[in-house]
Protein backbone atom coordinates (compact mmCIF):
# COMPACT_ATOMS: atom_id res chain seq x y z
CA UNK A 1 0.00 0.00 0.00
CA UNK A 2 1.56 3.16 -1.17
CA UNK A 3 1.43 5.65 1.94
CA UNK A 4 4.39 7.60 1.38
CA UNK A 5 6.28 4.98 3.07
CA UNK A 6 8.43 3.39 0.30
CA UNK A 7 11.57 5.73 1.76
CA UNK A 8 12.07 3.93 5.07
CA UNK A 9 13.36 0.55 5.89
CA UNK A 10 14.18 -2.05 8.83
CA UNK A 11 13.34 -0.52 12.17
CA UNK A 12 11.80 3.16 10.78
CA UNK A 13 9.53 1.15 8.57
CA UNK A 14 8.45 -1.37 11.58
CA UNK A 15 7.82 1.56 13.77
CA UNK A 16 5.54 3.45 11.20
CA UNK A 17 3.89 0.51 9.91
CA UNK A 18 2.76 -0.76 13.40
CA UNK A 19 2.02 2.89 13.97
CA UNK A 20 -0.60 3.18 11.58
CA UNK A 21 -2.14 -0.21 12.86
CA UNK A 22 -2.38 1.38 16.22
CA UNK A 23 -4.03 4.43 14.61
CA UNK A 24 -6.29 3.19 12.72
CA UNK A 25 -7.74 0.90 15.73
CA UNK A 26 -7.96 4.31 17.74
CA UNK A 27 -9.81 5.86 14.67
CA UNK A 28 -11.98 2.51 14.30
CA UNK A 29 -13.26 2.29 18.02
CA UNK A 30 -13.82 5.69 18.42
CA UNK A 31 -15.44 5.96 15.04
CA UNK A 32 -17.63 3.31 14.61
CA UNK A 33 -19.03 4.13 18.45
CA UNK A 34 -20.01 7.37 17.31
CA UNK A 35 -21.41 5.58 14.48
CA UNK A 36 -23.01 3.35 16.13
CA UNK A 37 -24.77 5.96 19.07
CA UNK A 38 -26.09 8.04 16.17
CA UNK A 39 -27.52 5.08 13.68
CA UNK A 40 -27.47 2.41 16.16
CA UNK A 41 -31.34 3.05 16.70
CA UNK A 42 -31.89 4.04 13.07
CA UNK A 43 -30.99 0.72 11.95
CA UNK A 44 -31.99 -1.71 14.65
CA UNK A 45 -35.53 -0.44 13.81
CA UNK A 46 -35.11 -0.63 10.30
CA UNK A 47 -34.10 -4.51 11.04
CA UNK A 48 -37.10 -4.61 13.04
CA UNK A 49 -39.66 -3.81 9.99
CA UNK A 50 -41.11 -0.32 12.10
CA UNK B 1 -9.36 0.80 -10.29
CA UNK B 2 -6.67 0.88 -7.63
CA UNK B 3 -6.73 3.11 -4.46
CA UNK B 4 -3.31 3.82 -2.99
CA UNK B 5 -1.23 1.55 -5.57
CA UNK B 6 -3.92 -1.37 -4.22
CA UNK B 7 -6.35 -3.26 -6.69
CA UNK B 8 -9.73 -2.17 -5.59
CA UNK B 9 -11.16 -5.82 -5.61
CA UNK B 10 -8.57 -6.79 -3.04
CA UNK B 11 -9.37 -4.51 -0.86
CA UNK B 12 -13.00 -4.79 -0.83
CA UNK B 13 -12.34 -8.89 -0.49
CA UNK B 14 -10.39 -8.31 2.85
CA UNK B 15 -12.82 -5.87 4.14
CA UNK B 16 -15.49 -8.11 3.70
CA UNK B 17 -13.39 -11.37 5.30
CA UNK B 18 -12.55 -8.57 8.26
CA UNK B 19 -16.01 -8.16 8.28
CA UNK B 20 -17.13 -12.32 8.28
CA UNK B 21 -14.07 -12.68 11.21
CA UNK B 22 -15.08 -9.73 13.32
CA UNK B 23 -18.82 -10.85 13.45
CA UNK B 24 -17.56 -14.48 15.30
CA UNK B 25 -14.77 -12.36 17.17
CA UNK B 26 -17.51 -10.27 18.51
CA UNK B 27 -20.32 -13.08 18.81
CA UNK B 28 -17.95 -15.91 20.49
CA UNK B 29 -15.17 -14.24 22.00
CA UNK B 30 -13.07 -15.84 20.46
CA UNK B 31 -10.22 -14.12 18.36
CA UNK B 32 -10.38 -15.06 14.27
CA UNK B 33 -6.57 -14.56 13.93
CA UNK B 34 -6.49 -18.39 13.76
CA UNK B 35 -8.74 -18.13 10.37
CA UNK B 36 -6.79 -15.09 8.85
CA UNK B 37 -3.33 -16.64 8.34
CA UNK B 38 -4.18 -20.20 6.84
CA UNK B 39 -6.54 -17.90 4.64
CA UNK B 40 -3.30 -15.95 3.57
CA UNK B 41 -1.36 -18.75 2.83
CA UNK B 42 -3.78 -20.11 0.96
CA UNK B 43 -4.27 -17.40 -1.37
CA UNK B 44 -0.24 -17.64 -2.25
CA UNK B 45 1.38 -15.13 0.20
CA UNK B 46 4.45 -16.23 1.28
CA UNK B 47 4.38 -17.79 5.03
CA UNK B 48 6.30 -15.07 6.94
CA UNK B 49 4.25 -12.28 4.99
CA UNK B 50 0.81 -14.73 6.24
CA UNK B 51 2.34 -14.59 9.70
CA UNK B 52 3.52 -11.06 10.20
CA UNK B 53 0.82 -9.40 8.41
CA UNK B 54 -1.71 -12.39 10.53
CA UNK B 55 -0.16 -10.23 13.84
CA UNK B 56 -0.26 -7.49 12.67
CA UNK B 57 -4.36 -7.69 12.48
CA UNK B 58 -3.92 -9.67 15.96
CA UNK B 59 -2.57 -6.47 17.51
CA UNK B 60 -5.21 -3.93 15.90
CA UNK B 61 -8.21 -6.19 17.26
CA UNK B 62 -6.89 -6.40 20.39
CA UNK B 63 -5.78 -2.63 20.73
CA UNK B 64 -9.76 -2.21 19.64
CA UNK B 65 -11.32 -5.23 22.42
CA UNK B 66 -8.64 -3.90 25.07
CA UNK B 67 -10.45 -0.38 24.90
CA UNK B 68 -13.66 -1.34 25.57
CA UNK B 69 -12.53 -3.44 28.59
CA UNK B 70 -10.26 -1.13 30.06
CA UNK B 71 -12.47 0.22 32.45
CA UNK B 72 -13.89 -3.58 33.76
CA UNK B 73 -10.87 -3.50 36.56
CA UNK B 74 -10.02 -6.90 34.98
CA UNK B 75 -6.22 -6.47 34.28
CA UNK B 76 -3.29 -8.06 36.37
CA UNK B 77 -0.74 -5.98 35.46
CA UNK B 78 1.87 -7.59 37.48
CA UNK B 79 0.89 -11.14 35.54
CA UNK B 80 0.22 -9.44 32.51
CA UNK B 81 4.22 -7.77 32.24
CA UNK B 82 5.54 -10.97 33.37
CA UNK B 83 3.15 -13.44 30.35
CA UNK B 84 4.60 -10.05 27.68
CA UNK B 85 8.60 -10.92 28.99
CA UNK B 86 7.78 -15.00 28.80
CA UNK B 87 5.46 -14.18 25.66
CA UNK B 88 8.02 -11.79 23.88
CA UNK B 89 11.05 -15.07 24.19
CA UNK B 90 8.49 -17.03 22.65
CA UNK B 91 7.75 -14.98 19.71
CA UNK B 92 11.57 -14.63 19.00
CA UNK B 93 12.36 -17.92 19.27
CA UNK B 94 8.90 -19.16 16.85
CA UNK B 95 10.51 -16.65 14.06
CA UNK B 96 13.39 -17.71 14.34
CA UNK B 97 12.12 -21.57 13.76
CA UNK B 98 9.87 -20.37 10.85
CA UNK B 99 12.47 -18.21 8.98
CA UNK B 100 14.80 -21.44 9.50
CA UNK B 101 12.25 -23.66 8.02
CA UNK B 102 11.67 -20.96 5.25
CA UNK B 103 15.26 -21.11 4.28
CA UNK B 104 15.51 -24.75 3.90
CA UNK B 105 11.58 -24.42 2.14
CA UNK B 106 9.50 -26.06 4.66
CA UNK B 107 8.15 -23.26 6.31
CA UNK B 108 4.56 -23.99 3.80
CA UNK B 109 4.42 -27.39 5.05
CA UNK B 110 5.08 -27.62 8.19
CA UNK B 111 3.36 -23.95 9.46
CA UNK B 112 -0.14 -25.85 7.31
CA UNK B 113 0.58 -29.58 8.83
CA UNK B 114 0.92 -27.19 12.48
CA UNK B 115 -2.59 -25.39 11.65
CA UNK B 116 -4.27 -28.61 10.10
CA UNK B 117 -3.44 -29.72 13.80
CA UNK B 118 -4.73 -27.04 16.07
CA UNK B 119 -7.32 -26.18 13.78
CA UNK B 120 -8.90 -29.39 14.09
CA UNK B 121 -8.17 -30.71 17.35
CA UNK B 122 -9.81 -27.10 18.54
CA UNK B 123 -12.81 -27.49 16.08
CA UNK B 124 -13.09 -31.20 17.41
CA UNK B 125 -13.15 -30.20 21.34
CA UNK B 126 -15.60 -27.16 20.36
CA UNK B 127 -18.04 -29.24 18.24
CA UNK B 128 -17.82 -31.86 20.75
CA UNK B 129 -18.27 -29.89 23.82
CA UNK B 130 -21.10 -28.18 22.12
CA UNK B 131 -23.00 -30.99 20.90
CA UNK B 132 -22.86 -32.15 24.30
CA UNK B 133 -24.06 -29.63 25.94
CA UNK B 134 -21.06 -27.64 27.38
CA UNK B 135 -19.63 -24.43 27.16
CA UNK B 136 -16.47 -25.43 24.52
CA UNK B 137 -14.35 -23.03 26.15
CA UNK B 138 -13.51 -19.55 28.02
CA UNK B 139 -15.21 -16.86 25.84
CA UNK B 140 -13.68 -13.26 26.31
CA UNK B 141 -17.10 -11.98 26.70
CA UNK B 142 -17.86 -12.14 30.53
CA UNK B 143 -19.81 -10.32 33.31
CA UNK B 144 -18.22 -7.52 35.44
CA UNK B 145 -18.80 -9.49 38.63
CA UNK B 146 -17.89 -12.85 37.80
CA UNK B 147 -14.90 -12.47 39.61
CA UNK B 148 -14.18 -15.40 41.85
CA UNK B 149 -17.32 -17.39 40.50
CA UNK B 150 -14.91 -19.69 38.92
CA UNK B 151 -13.71 -21.97 41.61
CA UNK B 152 -9.95 -22.67 40.85
CA UNK B 153 -9.18 -26.14 38.61
CA UNK B 154 -7.31 -29.25 40.54
CA UNK B 155 -4.91 -29.11 38.08
CA UNK B 156 -4.10 -25.68 39.39
CA UNK B 157 -4.43 -25.88 42.84
CA UNK B 158 -1.59 -28.52 42.61
CA UNK B 159 0.12 -26.55 40.42
CA UNK B 160 -0.02 -23.87 43.05
CA UNK B 161 1.02 -26.17 45.66
CA UNK B 162 4.12 -26.80 44.58
CA UNK B 163 6.58 -24.08 46.06
CA UNK B 164 8.98 -23.47 43.06
CA UNK B 165 11.00 -19.76 44.45
CA UNK B 166 10.27 -17.31 43.39
CA UNK B 167 6.72 -17.25 44.31
CA UNK B 168 4.43 -14.43 43.14
CA UNK B 169 1.21 -13.44 44.81
CA UNK B 170 -1.73 -12.59 41.81
CA UNK B 171 -4.96 -10.91 42.48
CA UNK B 172 -7.51 -13.12 43.39
CA UNK B 173 -5.83 -13.72 46.63
CA UNK B 174 -2.97 -16.88 45.86
CA UNK B 175 0.66 -17.11 44.80
CA UNK B 176 2.24 -19.32 42.53
CA UNK B 177 5.77 -20.11 40.80
CA UNK B 178 7.40 -17.31 38.27
CA UNK B 179 8.43 -20.25 36.39
CA UNK B 180 4.87 -21.78 36.01
CA UNK B 181 3.58 -18.46 34.56
CA UNK B 182 6.91 -17.72 32.04
CA UNK B 183 6.28 -21.41 30.91
CA UNK B 184 3.07 -20.73 29.76
CA UNK B 185 3.46 -17.18 28.78
CA UNK B 186 6.78 -19.16 26.32
CA UNK B 187 4.41 -21.72 24.88
CA UNK B 188 2.08 -19.34 23.56
CA UNK B 189 4.82 -16.77 22.70
CA UNK B 190 5.80 -19.81 20.91
CA UNK B 191 3.27 -20.76 19.02
CA UNK B 192 2.32 -16.44 18.23
CA UNK B 193 5.51 -16.07 16.67
CA UNK B 194 5.52 -19.58 14.67
CA UNK B 195 1.64 -19.55 13.25
CA UNK B 196 1.01 -15.68 13.65
CA UNK B 197 -2.14 -16.04 16.40
CA UNK B 198 -2.97 -13.80 19.05
CA UNK B 199 -2.77 -16.97 21.37
CA UNK B 200 -5.16 -16.52 23.25
CA UNK B 201 -7.59 -18.99 22.53
CA UNK B 202 -4.69 -21.13 24.39
CA UNK B 203 -3.64 -18.63 26.65
CA UNK B 204 -6.96 -17.74 28.60
CA UNK B 205 -7.37 -21.59 28.98
CA UNK B 206 -4.09 -22.29 30.12
CA UNK B 207 -4.18 -19.10 32.33
CA UNK B 208 -7.02 -20.78 34.40
CA UNK B 209 -6.60 -24.79 34.13
CA UNK B 210 -2.81 -24.52 35.01
CA UNK B 211 -2.05 -21.26 36.60
CA UNK B 212 -5.36 -21.14 38.42
CA UNK B 213 -6.07 -17.09 37.85
CA UNK B 214 -9.98 -16.20 37.75
CA UNK B 215 -11.44 -16.10 34.27
CA UNK B 216 -12.33 -12.65 34.11
CA UNK B 217 -8.63 -11.58 35.24
CA UNK B 218 -7.57 -13.98 32.87
CA UNK B 219 -9.56 -12.63 29.86
CA UNK B 220 -8.30 -8.69 30.87
CA UNK B 221 -4.39 -10.17 31.27
CA UNK B 222 -4.70 -11.89 28.20
CA UNK B 223 -6.00 -8.75 26.02
CA UNK B 224 -3.81 -6.21 27.51
CA UNK B 225 -1.15 -9.04 26.98
CA UNK B 226 -2.28 -9.31 23.26
CA UNK B 227 -1.87 -5.87 22.46
CA UNK B 228 1.89 -5.83 23.23
CA UNK B 229 2.68 -9.38 22.08
CA UNK B 230 0.85 -8.77 18.87
CA UNK B 231 2.70 -5.50 18.48
CA UNK B 232 5.98 -6.78 19.25
CA UNK B 233 5.74 -9.92 16.79
CA UNK B 234 3.85 -8.31 14.14
CA UNK B 235 7.44 -5.12 14.64
CA UNK B 236 9.66 -7.59 14.57
CA UNK B 237 8.36 -9.11 11.14
CA UNK B 238 7.71 -5.98 9.68
CA UNK B 239 11.35 -4.87 10.18
CA UNK B 240 12.09 -7.53 7.18
CA UNK B 241 9.14 -6.20 5.57
CA UNK B 242 7.04 -8.78 6.02
CA UNK B 243 3.84 -6.96 6.88
CA UNK B 244 1.54 -6.14 4.41
CA UNK B 245 -0.32 -2.68 5.24
CA UNK B 246 -2.86 -3.82 1.78
CA UNK B 247 -4.09 -6.46 3.91
CA UNK B 248 -4.11 -5.21 7.26
CA UNK B 249 -6.01 -2.05 7.07
CA UNK B 250 -8.93 -3.11 4.67
CA UNK B 251 -9.44 -6.71 6.87
CA UNK B 252 -8.94 -4.45 10.44
CA UNK B 253 -11.65 -1.92 8.94
CA UNK B 254 -13.95 -4.76 8.51
CA UNK B 255 -13.30 -6.88 11.55
CA UNK B 256 -13.77 -4.02 13.72
CA UNK B 257 -17.41 -3.23 12.01
CA UNK B 258 -17.97 -6.84 12.37
CA UNK B 259 -16.81 -7.24 16.14
CA UNK B 260 -19.67 -4.43 17.23
CA UNK B 261 -22.40 -6.60 15.04
CA UNK B 262 -21.14 -9.94 16.42
CA UNK B 263 -21.40 -8.02 19.97
CA UNK B 264 -24.78 -6.79 19.64
CA UNK B 265 -26.20 -10.27 18.27
CA UNK B 266 -24.80 -11.87 21.52
CA UNK B 267 -27.63 -10.04 23.49
CA UNK B 268 -30.40 -11.59 21.02
CA UNK B 269 -29.41 -15.15 20.26
CA UNK B 270 -27.86 -17.65 22.92
CA UNK B 271 -24.32 -18.68 21.48
CA UNK B 272 -24.70 -22.41 22.62
CA UNK B 273 -27.31 -22.42 19.82
CA UNK B 274 -24.86 -21.63 17.45
CA UNK B 275 -21.75 -23.12 19.02
CA UNK B 276 -21.71 -26.71 16.73
CA UNK B 277 -21.43 -24.50 13.49
CA UNK B 278 -18.66 -22.86 14.92
CA UNK B 279 -16.69 -25.90 15.54
CA UNK B 280 -17.62 -27.46 12.60
CA UNK B 281 -16.14 -23.73 11.14
CA UNK B 282 -12.64 -24.69 12.28
CA UNK B 283 -12.51 -28.32 11.21
CA UNK B 284 -13.83 -27.05 7.75
CA UNK B 285 -10.44 -24.63 8.19
CA UNK B 286 -8.20 -27.70 9.03
CA UNK B 287 -9.38 -29.69 5.94
CA UNK B 288 -9.09 -25.88 3.74
CA UNK B 289 -5.58 -25.61 4.92
CA UNK B 290 -5.16 -29.60 4.37
CA UNK B 291 -6.79 -29.69 0.61
CA UNK B 292 -4.27 -26.56 -0.12
CA UNK B 293 -1.32 -29.16 1.10
CA UNK B 294 -2.57 -31.59 -1.31
CA UNK B 295 -3.01 -29.40 -4.22
CA UNK B 296 0.49 -27.89 -3.59
CA UNK B 297 1.78 -31.93 -3.37
CA UNK B 298 0.41 -33.07 -6.03
CA UNK B 299 0.43 -30.16 -8.41
CA UNK B 300 -3.02 -29.63 -8.86
CA UNK B 301 -3.66 -25.83 -8.56
CA UNK B 302 -7.32 -25.55 -8.61
CA UNK B 303 -7.25 -27.29 -5.24
CA UNK B 304 -6.05 -23.48 -3.97
CA UNK B 305 -9.76 -22.35 -5.39
CA UNK B 306 -11.41 -24.89 -3.66
CA UNK B 307 -9.49 -24.57 0.10
CA UNK B 308 -9.90 -20.67 -0.24
CA UNK B 309 -13.57 -21.26 -0.74
CA UNK B 310 -13.84 -23.65 1.76
CA UNK B 311 -12.56 -21.47 4.59
CA UNK B 312 -14.06 -18.31 3.20
CA UNK B 313 -17.81 -20.28 2.77
CA UNK B 314 -17.47 -21.79 6.39
CA UNK B 315 -16.83 -18.13 7.75
CA UNK B 316 -19.78 -16.73 5.62
CA UNK B 317 -21.95 -19.33 6.40
CA UNK B 318 -21.06 -19.17 10.65
CA UNK B 319 -21.49 -15.22 10.23
CA UNK B 320 -24.53 -15.38 8.36
CA UNK B 321 -26.14 -18.24 10.97
CA UNK B 322 -25.12 -15.40 13.68
CA UNK B 323 -26.78 -12.68 12.02
CA UNK B 324 -29.77 -14.09 10.14
CA UNK B 325 -30.67 -15.30 13.90
CA UNK B 326 -30.35 -12.17 15.14
CA UNK B 327 -32.72 -10.42 12.44
CA UNK B 328 -34.68 -13.57 13.57
CA UNK B 329 -35.43 -12.49 16.65
CA UNK B 330 -35.12 -9.14 16.69
CA UNK B 331 -38.48 -9.18 14.91
CA UNK B 332 -39.70 -11.49 17.31
CA UNK B 333 -38.44 -8.39 20.11
CA UNK B 334 -41.31 -6.40 21.13
CA UNK B 335 -39.49 -2.39 20.62
CA UNK B 336 -39.86 -1.68 24.71
CA UNK B 337 -37.48 -4.56 25.41
CA UNK B 338 -34.65 -3.38 22.41
CA UNK B 339 -31.45 -5.04 23.02
CA UNK B 340 -28.51 -2.52 22.54
CA UNK B 341 -27.20 -2.78 19.24
CA UNK B 342 -23.57 -3.73 20.71
CA UNK B 343 -22.17 -3.74 23.98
Amino acid sequence: MQLGLDSLSGTTLAAALIGLVLLEAIVLYFGYGFLESTLGKRVTDLLRGL
Amino acid sequence: MEVLGVAAELLVMFTGFGLLIGILFGFFGMGGSFLVTPALLVMGYAPNVAVGSGLAFVFGTSVIATLKHRDLGQVDYKLGVLMIAGTTGGIEVGKIGLEYLQHIGLAGSVVSVAYIGLLGSIGAFVTYTALKGGDGGISHDVEEDDEGADDIPPIAQKIQSYNVPPMISIRGGFTVSLWMVLAVAFATGLLSGFLGVGGGFIRMPALFYLVGVPVPVAVGTDLFEIVFSGGIGSFLYAQSGAVDLSIVVPLLAGSALGARIGAGATNLVDEDDIKVYFGVMLLLGAIAVAVREAGNYLGIEVLDLVSLAIILGAALLVSGAVVVSSVRKLRETPSSAEPSVAD
